[in-house]
Order: structure tokens, then sequence, then C-alpha cells
């Protein structure tokens, strides 16, 4: 990958009414590339976003383009288009004028115009329908349109604001595919805003985990899931027990009761630490082959698996087994080192990664609490 | 019970329409009677051609109406475009109240605060006959103003605010966004705004009452100094034409509409049916 440096942001502070938004953010985004910004909602990723496309200023810092001082520009000269959360078509314009809005400003001659609306529309897989009325489109095709209408003035970065957050699942994936692809064909840097976590994670090059105004950690989706920097990197990226523990020495760290080899060094003597591991990586064993033994509280079928809630010495950890275990029933644990992925103590230790509260009806609650907030 | 709430509204619509029913029926009376229908003549329509103080009246209406109208839409869409603007949230909420108090405001005492300004004026210019086309357009327009704001602020109000800066995304200076974005989607709002100033312009009796001179008469105005002495028939011919211009505007209006969204259903229609 081309890693020319396009836009660098430099110690970027907002706040609005006295409340912090952004946090003294650093964050270099490259040629090509194809980089999210994963967070809760209020962590500031959307305000970052309209900070690069000119839609708000820092109230600290610089962000940089091409390695001129950007802070002061205005949206309209800008390299940079934007795909809005809730598309933003135009109403009294069809698809065609739609698409073509932002070369008729440039007052390109109609041929031109003409010939790349067609383009477009076949890169976004909506030919024929030129002169339908916006709204006779369903969600997909709108959001297909605003797509078609961003890029067509061959931006060096398109903004996309949660562009498939109100698709249903199945478009969605589609869309996931589609949008790599676009993507791939037109070079064209991307920087995306999300607060889905497996959308971050199949669809980005780069994923830029914030929290509180903070990126918390910049890596490759493989990075981001198997090293999380800290515990609430882990809770937030997949699912993931979080124990305390005391790294003894190198590759022998002590938890739940159990000293257990790991594959982790490099932290001090005696020192606590964070430890995750992910449900996936737990073996349910016989009670005497067992490192662990903890007795099994809840057990939900998912399809491919068991996801099993086990208490062990009052620490609930979750498990996805293939074995079906019964509610109630005592069994072994068994982690390999290479399971177990260390963390420094962070502000977030303690907050996440035990499942004594969980249930499946509580994640759903709180998944709507979050779109109510999104409004 | 469906024939009694069938019944039931036409009983309404009759008392709605008797009047003007009665008016457009007797202004083709020939005999010029209340009383009884002689027969149908357009006789009273032949007068009313032949008064030139009526015609005078009515076209002194239709320049008045036309433009306060035009002057209150393009104001009172100013105004509402930088009420919508405002970023205090206290200021923006007085100034809509501040916009709406004149329509409560009774007609007389609009009209009598206007007359008092226009005096007050005219002495300390020291300014002669000063009552005429001038402070009629005045008084119109800022009768109008409100009505204008009202029917264009919740247009910008209901304008989600990324059109606007998906329009300045893509290249449009704010003056560009303005003109290609924000006025086509509150047109809806500025059209029956327009729609309404015209015809309270050229309704309006009361205000028009104190701020006139007998050298500028409005249709409401003169009409009433006719009645005063007694009911000419010609008044019922120029009543009847009234009803079937502002009929047939506001038909225009809805057909012009409807028309519009029809053919745009119809193509989008025939393009699906080609995709497939």
């Amino acid at each position: 990958m081309n890693k020319e440096v396009l836009i660098r942001l430099n110690g970027i502070s907002k706040a609005y009414d006295g409340e912090t938004v952004l946090d003294h953010i650093d964050l270099e985004i490259h040629d090509k590339e194809f980089m999210t910004l994963l967070g809760p909602s209020g962590c500031g990723k959307t305000t970052t976003l309209r900070m690069i496309g000119g839609f708000e200023t820092p109230d600290e810092g610089d962000v940089f383009f091409d390695g001129k001082r950007f802070n002061d520009v205005p949206p309209y000269q800008r390299q940079v288009n934007t795909v809005f959360q809730r598309y933003a078509l135009f109403p009294h314009l069809n698809v065609f004028d739609n698409i073509a809005f932002g070369l008729r400003i440039q007052k390109r001659p109609d041929a031109e115009i003409k010939t790349k609306v067609k383009d477009m529309l076949a890169l976004v897989n909506l030919k024929g329908f030129e002169r339908r009325k916006v709204s006779t489109l369903s969600g997909g095709q709108q959001q297909r349109v605003a797509i078609a209408r961003a890029l067509i003035n061959q931006p060096k970065v398109l903004l996309l604001d949660e562009p498939l957050a109100a698709l249903d699942l199945k478009l969605r994936k589609d869309m996931q595919n589609e949008l790599k692809n676009i993507q791939h064909q037109t070079g064209i840097t991307f920087i995306y805003v999300t607060h889905d976590q497996e959308e971050a994670l199949s669809m980005s090059d780069t994923v830029v985990v914030m929290a509180h105004g903070q990126i918390q950690q910049i890596g490759t989706p493989t990075d981001i899931y198997n090293e999380p920097i800290n515990a609430f990197v882990a809770d937030f990226i997949g699912e993931s027990n979080i124990v305390d523990g005391i790294m003894l020495d190198d590759y022998r760290v002590k938890l739940a009761g159990h000293i257990f080899d790991c594959v982790d060094k490099g932290f001090g003597k005696n020192e606590p630490v964070d430890v995750v591991i992910r449900p996936e990586d737990v073996d349910v064993v016989a009670t005497e082959k067992g490192m662990l033994r903890g007795l099994v509280t809840a057990v939900t079928f998912k399809g491919v698996h068991y996801e099993i809630i086990v208490d062990v010495k009052g620490f609930k950890w979750m498990i996805q087994t293939t074995d079906f275990v019964a509610e109630g029933e005592t069994i072994g644990l068994s982690i390999d080192p290479d399971a177990f992925h260390i963390m420094k103590k962070s502000e977030f230790s303690g907050m996440f990664g035990d499942y004594s509260s969980f249930s499946d009806e509580l994640e759903k609650l709180s998944d709507v609490t979050e779109e109510i907030e999104e409004e | 019970m469906k024939f009694l709430s069938k019944f039931y509204i036409v009983i309404i619509f009759l008392i709605l329409y008797a009047p003007i029913l009665v008016v457009i029926l007797f202004s083709f009376n020939e005999s010029g009677s209340l009383s009884n229908f002689t027969g149908f003549s357009l006789y009273w329509y032949e007068d009313l051609f032949r008064n030139d103080e009526a015609l005078t009246a009515l076209k002194n209406s239709l320049v008045l109406a036309v433009f306060s109208s035009i002057l209150a839409t393009v104001l009172g869409t100013l105004a509402a475009f930088s009420i919508s603007r405002a970023k205090n949230k206290y200021y923006r909420r007085a100034m809509e109240s501040v916009s709406n108090i004149p329509m409560m405001n009774p007609d007389i005492v609009t009209g009598v605060s206007m007359m008092l300004l226009f005096v007050g004026v005219a002495q300390f210019a020291k300014a002669g006959s000063y009552l005429g086309f001038w402070t009629m357009l005045i008084a119109h327009t800022t009768f109008n103003l409100p009505y204008v704001i009202l029917s264009v602020l919740p247009k910008f109000r209901q304008m989600d605010k990324s059109l606007t800066e998906a329009a300045l995304d893509l290249g449009c200076t704010p003056v560009q966004t303005l003109f290609r974005v924000e006025l086509p989607y509150i047109m809806p709002g500025i059209v029956s705004g327009l729609m309404m100033s015209f015809t309270l312009s050229l309704d309006d009796f009361v205000i028009s009452h104190f701020v006139s001179s007998p050298d500028f008469k409005t249709l409401p105005l003169y009409i009433y100094t006719q009645t005063a002495h007694e009911v000419k028939f010609s008044m019922y011919a120029l009543c009847t034409i009234l009803i079937f211009v502002i009929l047939f505007l506001l038909i225009a209006v809805n057909v012009a509409g409807s028309m519009g969204e029809h053919r745009a259903r119809k193509k989008a229609g025939k393009i699906m049916m080609g995709g497939k």
C-alpha cells in the first residue's frame, strides 16, 4: 500500500458548551487507505469526520491536507466529499440531476456530465434509474445515489458517516462488500465512521478505536482484535473475558488462583495486569483435567456454538463451545498459552469484561438506546 | 346514520355557499330585483364595464395586491431565513413570537396606528397630501409579512441541515447553496405565502380604510361607498367575477402541483417496468 500521508490531524481539541468532545487527537491518514473510526456514540468519531469535511473547526490543533494547513478552508474548497448518514439527497432533483450536481457547479460540458453520470450509475449498480425521483427509491438505492453523487467529483478522500446504519442487516452486508469493491476500483481514500465493530473489522485497512474523545488504539483489524491495548478496546471489539491477573514473570501469569503459561513478556515482576481471554479460546474439559473449575449458570444456543456463562470463583466467564453442557453442571476449563493477551492496567480496568449481568435481552436494550442517542 | 351524516354535510355546505350562490345567481338577473328572478342577462356585467370608477378600483386593487404580496414575500422569506439561522435558541423563539403578534392584532388597531404613523411622518416631513398608493403599499406589505413568515419558516425548520452541508460539500458557495438547494426546498412555502398575501391584500377593508385617500380607492373601499347608498346590481357582477378569479387561481395552483407529481410518478413507473 502507498504510505504517503494525505491527512494529518495534529493535537485536535473541540468542546461544545464546555463539554470536551475531542481531546488532543493525533491521526495520520494515508493515501488510498480504508480507515474506519470506530467507537460508541459520543466518542467523537463523527466530529473528527466533520472536521476533515470542513463542517467543524478545531478549537485547538491543526488539520493538514497534503501537507498544507487546512483549518479554515471552507467545505466547498476541499477535495473531500461526504456521504451523509441520512443520504441528504436533494428532493427537488431526480437521480441524474442529484449525481450531476457537483459537475454542474463546476460548469462542465453537458456531454462530459452525461457520460460521467452514466459511469457512476454503472459503478453503483443503478443503471436506468436516471429519471427516477429520489423519493421513489428504497433506502439502499438512495444510499447508492449518495455515494455516486460524492464520487463523481473524484475527491481525494471520501468521508462516510455511518452510511449503512439505516439499512437492514442483509442489505448492509451486501453494501459492505460493494463499498469495499468501489474503494478498490476507484483508489480513493475512504474514511468511514461506524459504531458497528463487525463492519469495521470486515471492511477496513486501518481501524481507529475511539472513546471519550480520545483515540484508544490504531491498527489493522487483526491487531485490534488480537492485541487490544486496554480493557475498553478488548470489550468493544468482539466478546472478551477481562480478568485481573498478576504477571509473575515473563511468560507466567497468575489469575483466578492458578498460574498459567503465556506468550507475553516485558512487564514488571508481579505487576498487576488485565488479562483478555476470548470466549472461543477456552476449552471445556472434564473437571479433573481442567486448569480452572466452574459452575455453568446459563446456556444459550447460538447455532454454530453454545454460549455458556461459567462462574469461576465469583467471576463469570463467557465461553463458546460446540459441546453441549447443561446448566448447573460443574466443568473444567483449559486455556492454551497463546490464548492469553496481557494488557497494562488503564482507566478502563475493572469496567468491562465480566459477564455476571450479561443477557441477550440487555445487549439488545443497550443497542436500542445507542440508536436513540444517535438521533 | 349514513344518511344523516351525508345530510349534515349537505347542510353545512349549503350554509357556507348559499350567500355566494345568491350573489352569482342575481348578478345574472335581468330585472335588477332581489325578490324575483325575471330572466338571464349579462346586463349588469356590461353596466360594470361601462363604469370607469369601478374598473379603476379593480385595477388599483390588483396592482396593490401584486406589488404588496411580492414585496411581503421577498421580505418575509429573508426574515424567515435569518430567524431559522439564528444560533441562540431564545433569540429565535422571541423573533418567532414577535413576528406572529401582528396577526392577532385586531385590524382596527393596526389601521388606526398605521394612520397615526403616516400622519406623524407627514407632519414631520411637512408633506401635503400623503395618503394614497404608497401608504397603502406600506400598510399591505406590513400586514402580509407575518403570514409569509408563518408559511415559510416551517419549511426552513423541516429542511435537513445535511442538505445544506451536502451542497457545500459538493462545491457550492453559501450563495449558490441558497439558490440551488435551499430556495427550491422552501418554494412551496413561498408560493403559499404569496397566494395568501395576494388574497389578503385584495380582501382588506379595515386597514385600507384608514390609510387610503379618495383618489386611490381599492375595490372593497369602492364597493363599500356604493352600498352606502343603494346596492347596485353591477356590484353583484363584480363580486361574481372576483369569486371566479380566485376559484380559478386556486384550481390552477392545485392542478399544477398534482400534475407535477403525477408526471414524475408516471415516468418512474415506466422506467421501473422497462428495467425489469
